[in-house]
């Protein structure tokens, strides 16, 4: 499973707008580079990025060959209740990585 | 007064000498060395600064988990001897490459690790370039990350260091250029676009944009061999961990900065 790396603020005020966070250390191979010994490494890479916020999908990223390595997305969530944010990464071959972090909204 | 005269300019000239030596042993900080830190773009700074989006920070936290993880027929991790790597090894870095009496020869930060390994761990050597050495050997240098490079070049390590300088001297490949002609002679410089930095190791193994990856200093150096047309040396050679030496030796005193990123 692909190291990740997430950051979500432990707490926050409601109504306030927290920074998001996350990365995942993956190749994303873009199909046109070749090994030592000349070949062709095939296409590998993430197509999919969602988050979810209390179980309602709040961004979502389709990536394309082109991202460069270990993709990296910060954006910024409106903390309106305490819960789950939920962060999952899928590859072109349907693999899922999933990992999530607590807010708590007071 | 006279007197104290002459006895200030003798304490002037025992201290000068005394400074010389040191000079000669390789202890002082080298006042002219730059980073490569230096020579980058402002994003590229601010990459490197900070620890979340820094993506070599992803192979510290690799190389946490391995030094944690058991390993080998002997089924100790490197924690098992070395306890937590934050105090044992805070300082490590910053004194290799180094002398290893059990080589028999001065050995990388890399080549150690992979002693440790089949000594005590009773586990394969890991090849250079995988990723789990260069998560391990960035998590070990990164604990001494801000503290200045020292490496000893003197006693037995004195041969190798003199091999390493007459590697950076040495004109090579089809190009006609030694690591000198670039990296002393036209610092600052550009090579199209880029500017041309001192050749400073202090931030191995490093995130290099350009590969999209973590890289030793044996790719570097590898890379820069290429660029001149020249045959590279295989990665782990003996040659290239003396080059490592000298170039550690002349970048003394600057601070570790594991994992740099790199243009």
């Amino acid at each position: 499973m692909p190291n990740t790396r997430i950051k979500v603020p432990a707490s926050a005020k409601a109504g306030e707008d927290v920074e998001i966070r996350a990365m995942i250390m993956h190749p994303m191979e873009n199909g046109f580079n070749v090994d030592s010994q000349g070949t062709l490494i095939p296409v590998e890479i993430i197509t999919d990025f969602v988050c979810e916020y209390d179980g309602a999908e709040v961004f979502r990223v389709q990536l394309q060959p082109g991202l460069s390595a270990n993709p990296y997305f910060s954006f910024y969530l409106r903390a309106t209740k305490s819960g789950t944010v939920a962060f999952t990464w899928t590859d072109q071959d349907g693999t899922v990585t999933k990992a999530s972090a607590p807010i708590t909204v007071a | 007064m006279r007197r104290l005269a002459v006895a200030f300019g003798v304490a002037l000239a025992l201290s000068l000498s005394v400074a010389v030596g040191l000079a000669q042993r390789g202890d002082d900080p080298n006042p002219n060395a730059k980073s490569g830190y230096d020579f980058l773009s402002p994003e590229t700074q601010a990459l490197q600064n900070d620890d979340f989006a820094n993506p070599g920070m992803l192979w510290v936290e690799e190389g946490e988990r391995l030094w944690n993880t058991r390993a080998g027929t002997a089924q100790v991790s490197c924690a098992s001897c070395h306890g937590d790597a934050k105090t044992s090894m805070r300082t490590v870095a910053t004194r290799y490459p180094a002398w290893s009496a059990a080589a028999g020869r001065v050995v990388s930060l890399e080549q150690q690790i992979n002693l440790c390994r089949t000594a005590r761990q009773k586990a394969d050597a890991l090849p250079y370039e995988s990723e789990a050495l260069l998560a391990l050997t960035a998590y070990i240098a990164h604990q001494a990350k801000g503290l200045p490079m020292r490496v000893a070049i003197d006693g037995p390590a004195a041969a190798s260091f003199a091999r390493g300088k007459a590697f950076f001297y040495q004109r090579r490949g089809q190009l006609n250029l030694s690591c000198a002609n670039c990296h002393e002679e036209h610092v600052g410089a550009h090579l199209r676009g880029e500017p041309i930095s001192q050749g400073q190791i202090n931030g191995f193994p490093i995130y290099r944009q350009l590969w999209q990856t973590m890289g030793s200093v044996d790719r570097m150096f590898a890379w820069c061999n290429e660029a001149v047309r020249a045959e590279p040396y295989p990665a782990g050679s003996q040659e290239y961990v003396d080059l490592e030496l000298y170039e550690r030796w002349r970048g003394r005193g600057l601070p570790i900065e594991t994992p740099a990123v790199r243009r």
